[in-house]
């Protein structure tokens, strides 16, 4: 038998006279015994722990239905002023879920955008771009007017004045089976170029579009 | 076995001592006192509590501790404040969006014995632990209480006024009127400003790209259960690191040499 305090060089627990996992192991019984039950442990806390977590931020990642909900007639709206219709965001909780939104015919003197299938009728989101408070349009002076900072937008709802940091967000429409219907929400930078919908209060000129990335939730064009 | 020791009585109520000559009888009728301390002897021999708190509340504070020194204990009750009565609004509130939550606050409101009374001590003291929360951390700072030993006290702390605005936060849409959603609607567009994780936190506050089904739900969890029990911990490794550390002096109050010149002792019974 070694003496048990002298330092040893051998890894063998056989050579150094001390219990091994196995008959000529490197690894102690104490050892083994100690990273089995702390292993064991870990297994347990991850099996309630990453559920758990995977739960909370599912949202996150799943991806959104694409919708078209009907707002009226081609006869309901014209080129010179906007009408106001209220759609559902989010359905099932009320009037907690509705949002309004301004809609306009098209009109190709003054919207240089190009035109297709999904911009015959202008629908803008009420979301004021600086941090979504609900903007109102003025007809007298043509402007949406934010009641919280001091937001201002053109007839186009391009940015006139104030904090917001790019155009109102607009709406997908299209014309189906005789009705105007309004799809998602979609962001504009200051081209009015398309981009994924993003929160108020991000900028998407420049470099914005990257500190601000698309979400994983978008729902996809069909 | 040690016995904890007996209460200080008033002279009036300590037993008479005996006077020479006198029958021994009376002292096998132990006082109905003894009761009471025999039965806490009795629990406390198994549980050992009593050393603990000996060590938690009678312990030495530095000579020249005023007033400014109670905000912390302020702030604690404040907080006790908040916990005992969110408990009991959480038996009348309903969280649910399609108007429910908002019904029920005016239930709570309206209609519950005192309900508007536990609603206002809920409300108004979420504001007054905001400002004792201030004022706490000005007296640390201005007394130069946050340095060595007691920096990780000063962390920790910092982590709790951090809790307690995203408490004041999360608590704020509850009652679910105009005001409520709109600062709520704000709040988290404020969230999403940050660069490249601001989206995503947004998202994950919302449970969704927009104010949703599980929104009110999931700030009524956050609100009453996340982040009190965090803060619940966190006060507890606090207090453990104020009651190890020692109450730090006011800067103006001089190290003491001892009579003996040994050293400088710089705490003194108070």
């Amino acid at each position: 038998m070694p003496d048990r305090h002298r330092e040893t060089k051998s890894k063998y627990t056989l050579d150094r006279g001390i219990p091994g996992a196995f008959e000529g192991e490197t690894i102690t019984r104490r050892r083994l015994i100690n990273l089995w039950a702390n292993g064991a442990g870990a297994v347990a806390t991850a099996a309630f722990t990453l559920p758990a977590l995977g739960f909370a931020i599912a949202p996150i990642f799943k991806r959104q239905e694409w919708t078209w909900q009907a707002i009226g007639t081609p006869a309901d709206f014209t080129e010179t002023t906007y009408a106001t219709k209220v759609i559902t965001i989010t359905p099932g909780i009320g009037e907690a879920g509705n949002s309004i939104t301004y809609v306009r015919k098209r009109n190709p003197a003054i919207d240089t955008e190009p035109e297709d299938q999904y911009n015959h009728w202008v629908a803008l989101s009420s979301r004021c771009m600086h941090l979504g408070c609900p903007v109102r349009y003025v007809s007298a002076a043509e402007r949406f007017i934010c009641p919280c900072h001091g937001g201002v937008y053109d007839f186009r709802g391009m940015v006139a004045g104030g904090p917001p940091v790019r155009p109102l967000d607009r709406f997908y429409t299209r014309l189906n089976d005789g009705l105007v219907e309004i799809g998602p929400r979609y962001s504009v930078n200051s081209e009015l170029q398309r981009f994924s919908p993003r929160f108020p209060g991000e900028p998407i000129d420049g470099i914005g579009q990257f500190l601000y990335p698309a979400q994983f939730d978008t729902a996809k064009k069909p | 076995m040690p016995r904890i020791p007996a209460p200080p009585l008033p002279k009036v109520l300590q037993p008479r001592p005996k006077r020479p000559g006198e029958n021994d009888n009376g002292a096998t009728h132990p006082l109905p006192i003894d009761a009471g301390i025999t039965a806490v002897d009795w629990v406390d021999e198994r549980m050992q509590l009593s050393s603990g708190l000996r060590w938690l509340l009678w312990r030495k504070v530095p000579r020249g501790v005023n007033w400014p020194y109670t905000l912390g204990s302020a702030t604690l009750f404040a907080f006790l404040n908040q916990a005992v009565t969110g408990v009991f609004l959480a038996m009348y509130y309903r969280p649910d969006a399609a108007s429910g939550a908002y019904e029920s606050i005016r239930n709570i409101n309206d209609n519950v014995f005192l309900g508007q009374f536990v609603h206002g001590m809920h409300k108004w003291g979420a504001s007054v632990m905001i400002i004792l929360i201030f004022l706490h951390m000005g007296r640390v700072f201005f007394y130069g209480a946050y340095k060595y030993p007691r920096e990780i006290t000063w962390v920790i702390g910092v982590v709790l006024l951090i809790l307690t605005l995203a408490m004041g936060f999360s608590g704020y849409l509850l009652p679910f009127d105009q005001r409520s959603y709109w600062a709520t609607v704000v709040g988290v567009n404020i969230n999403a400003g940050g660069p490249f994780i601001g989206p995503f936190l947004s998202n994950f506050l919302l449970g969704g790209a927009d104010f949703g089904a599980t929104t009110l739900s999931r700030f009524y969890a956050i609100h009453m259960l996340l982040i009190p029990g965090l803060m619940a911990a966190l006060i507890g490794a606090h207090l453990y690191l104020i009651t190890k550390l020692g109450i730090a002096a006011p800067p103006w109050i001089k190290p003491h040499v001892a009579e003996d010149g040994d050293h400088a002792v710089v705490e003194a019974e108070v």
